[in-house]
C-alpha cells in the first residue's frame, strides 16, 4: 500500500518528467494529456542557452568543494572530539543545532552576517587584518558562489562529524596501543590505521555528501536566487526557475532530467557499495 | 593546578569551537534585540547594549500566527501519512528477505536521493492535472510525505530488524494474532526509532521551502518559511525585523532539538549508514 503511494508520487513523476522533457509544454496545453512531441528540441534549447556552460560549471564547483570541505572539516572535528575529554559527547551533539535549522532561515542569517557594510564577518576579518576594506561576499559575482559553498559546508559538517565519530569509535583501541608500542608516531598511526579503516565510511560519505549537495536549494533561494547574473545558479535551481518562475516546464523538465541522471548514478553506486559492505 | 588545566584544556578548547561554530545562531538572537540605530553601528556590538524587543510586533504585524498554523497543518499532515503508511511497510520489509524485498529496498534508497527541486516540475504538472493545486497545502503534504517515507521506512526497518524473533514467536504461541504482535510488541519496542525518525522529519517539514514555494500561491495558506520570504521581499534591509522573524520561527525547532538531543543523536548514528 505505501509502496503504491511511493510509486504514484515518486516513480510516476520520475517517468512523467522524462516524457515532459520531450514534449512542448505551455500554459495552454498544461491540463491536456496529449501534447506535441518535439524530440530533442528542449534539450537543444538548454544546451544553446548562453548560461548553460557556466551553470554546469557552477554545479560541479559547488558539488566538489562542498563535499571535500564538509568531509575534511568533519573528519578533523571528529578526531578532536574522539580524544574523549569531559563533555565531548555532549558538545559534539550540539553541533547538530546547525544542521537542523531551516535552510531558508539559515540563508538569511548568513546573508546578514556577510553584508558588505555592516556585516559582522567583514568586521572580524578587518580586525584580524585579513581584508583591507569591505568585501561584498554575495553581490560580487566572483565571490558569491564560494560564499554559498562556505555556508553549505557550515550546514553539513555536523552530520559528517557525527557519522565519522561513529566510525572512529568502531576502530579497536588495541590497534593503536600495539602501534605505539612499536614506536609509531601519532601521524603515522593516523595514516596507517585510522585512514585505511575509515576508507569505506569516507567513500560512502562522499557519495552521500554529493547527494545532499545536489538537493541544496533553500540556501541559494534565500541568499542570492542564483544571481548576480547566474553566478551562483546551479542546475537544481535553474530547473526550478524555468518551471515555477517562468512556467517554461519543457525546459525545466529537460534540465531536471539531465541532473536526475547524475543523481541516480551516484545513488546507485552508493547503495550498491553500502549494501555489499553490510552483507 | 597545572594538572587541572591540562585535564580541562581540551574541554575548554572544544567548548570554544562549539561557540564559534554556533555563533550564527547567537547572532540571529542578538540582532533581534537591536534597535535601528544600534543595528547599523560599525563596529557592531557583540551584545545588544540597548535591548529593544519588537518580537511581539513582528509576530502580529507579519501575520505569524497564520503562518505558524499553516506550517503545523503541513507538518502534521506529512507526519500522519508517513507514520501511518511507513510503519506497516517497514515491518513488512523487515519480516522477509527475498528478491522483491531487495528490489523494494533498493528503489526506496534511490528515491531518497532525488532532489525535491527537480521533482517539482513533474509534480506540478500532475497536481495541476488532477486539480490538487486548488488545495495547495494538501499538495505540499503529499509531496513532502513522498520525500519523508523512504527515510522513515529505512530507520524503522533497521529498528524492527533489531527485535529478537523469539519475542514475536513467543507471543504468537501465547495466542496473539499477527496484528496484536505488531501493535503490542513490535511498535512499543521500536518506539525510540519511530520517535527519532518522526521528529527529524517533522523538523524537515517545518523548514520546507521548495514545495511550498512551488505549489502555494495564496498567502493565507503559506507556511512560515514563505512568510519569511515574503518579509524579505518587501523589506530587504530590515535586518532586525528579519532576524526577529527568524528567531521566532526557529525557536520551537531548536527547543525540540534540545529536549530530544540525546535520542536524536543516537538514532541518527544507528540508522544512518544502512
Amino acid at each position: 500500500m505505501p509502496l503504491i503511494y511511493l510509486a504514484a508520487l515518486v516513480g510516476l513523476p520520475f517517468m512523467f518528467n522524462i516524457l515532459l522533457s520531450f514534449q512542448d509544454v505551455n500554459m495552454m496545453n498544461l491540463t491536456k494529456l496529449d501534447r506535441p512531441f518535439v524530440g530533442l528540441r528542449n534539450y537543444r534549447e538548454v544546451f544553446d542557452n548562453p548560461y548553460f556552460g557556466m551553470i554546469v560549471w557552477n554545479t560541479i564547483v559547488f558539488l566538489v568543494l562542498s563535499t571535500v570541505f564538509q568531509i575534511l572539516i568533519g573528519l578533523s572535528l571528529a578526531l578532536v572530539f574522539d580524544l574523549g575529554f569531559p563533555g565531548s559527547a555532549y558538545m559534539r551533539g550540539l553541533f547538530l543545532a546547525a544542521w537542523i535549522m531551516p535552510g531558508f532561515a539559515t540563508g538569511q542569517i548568513w546573508k546578514w552576517m556577510l553584508a558588505g557594510n555592516s556585516g559582522v564577518i567583514n568586521y572580524a576579518l578587518e580586525q584580524a587584518g585579513i581584508i583591507g576594506g569591505p568585501v561584498y561576499w554575495l553581490s560580487d559575482p566572483s565571490l558569491a558562489l564560494y560564499s554559498i559553498i562556505a555556508v553549505n559546508v557550515w550546514l553539513g559538517v555536523p552530520y559528517y562529524l557525527l557519522l565519522i565519530s561513529v566510525a572512529l569509535a568502531a576502530i579497536p583501541k588495541d590497534l593503536y596501543e600495539a602501534a605505539s608500542l612499536d614506536g609509531a608516531t601519532r601521524w603515522s598511526r593516523f595514516f596507517t590505521i585510522t585512514l585505511p579503516l575509515l576508507r569505506s565510511t569516507l567513500l560512502a560519505l562522499i557519495a552521500l555528501g554529493m547527494i545532499f549537495t545536489l538537493q541544496q536549494f533553500d540556501l541559494i533561494a534565500s541568499m542570492t536566487s542564483g544571481g548576480p547574473v547566474n553566478s551562483t545558479n546551479v542546475l537544481q535551481f535553474w530547473s526550478w526557475q524555468f518551471s515555477i518562475q517562468s512556467f517554461n516546464l519543457s525546459l525545466g523538465s529537460a534540465v531536471s532530467v539531465l541532473l536526475l541522471v547524475v543523481v541516480v548514478g551516484i545513488a546507485t553506486i552508493y547503495v550498491l557499495a553500502t549494501r555489499s559492505e553490510g552483507n | 593546578m597545572f594538572r587541572a588545566i591540562k585535564c580541562y584544556a581540551p574541554s575548554i578548547l572544544a567548548a570554544m569551537i562549539v561557540c564559534i561554530y554556533l555563533f550564527p545562531i547567537y547572532w540571529m538572537y542578538a540582532t533581534s534585540f537591536k534597535g535601528p540605530v544600534e543595528l547599523m553601528l560599525y563596529p557592531p556590538t557583540l551584545w545588544p547594549t540597548d535591548p529593544v524587543s519588537n518580537h511581539w510586533d513582528v509576530f502580529n504585524g507579519r501575520n505569524m500566527p497564520r503562518y505558524f498554523w499553516n506550517s503545523i497543518v503541513i507538518t502534521a499532515g506529512t507526519l500522519a501519512i508517513t507514520v501511518t503508511f511507513g510503519t506497516g511497510s517497514a515491518y513488512a520489509l523487515s519480516l522477509k528477505r527475498n528478491l522483491w524485498v531487495e528490489v523494494a529496498l533498493f528503489s526506496i534508497l534511490l528515491m531518497q536521493a532525488l532532489p525535491p527541486s527537480l521533482m517539482v516540475t513533474p509534480l506540478f504538472v500532475m497536481f495541476n492535472y488532477v486539480g490538487l493545486l486548488y488545495t495547495p497545502r494538501l499538495a505540499v503534504i503529499l509531496a513532502l510525505a513522498s520525500k519523508s517515507l523512504p527515510f522513515y521506512i529505512i530507520i524503522c526497518r533497521s529498528a524492527f530488524l533489531g527485535i529478537p524473533k523469539d519475542l514475536r514467536e513467543a507471543a504468537l504461541v501465547d495466542g496473539s494474532s499477527n496484528i496484536g504482535v505488531f501493535f503490542w510488541i513490535v511498535i512499543p519496542l521500536a518506539r525510540n526509532a519511530i520517535l527519532v525518525a518522526a521528529t527529524l522529519l517533522g523538523i524537515q517539514a517545518m523548514g520546507d521551502y521548495v514545495y511550498s514555494a512551488s505549489f502555494i500561491y495564496d498567502q493565507k495558506l503559506q507556511p512560515l518559511t514563505l512568510g519569511l520570504a515574503n518579509y524579505v521581499g518587501v523589506s530587504k534591509t530590515d535586518w532586525a525585523g528579519i532576524m526577529t522573524y527568524s528567531s521566532i520561527m526557529v525557536t520551537p525547532i531548536l527547543l525540540t532539538f534540545m529536549l530530544l538531543q540525546r535520542r536524536l543523536v543516537s538514532g541518527l548514528t544507528a540508522g544512518a549508514l544502512k
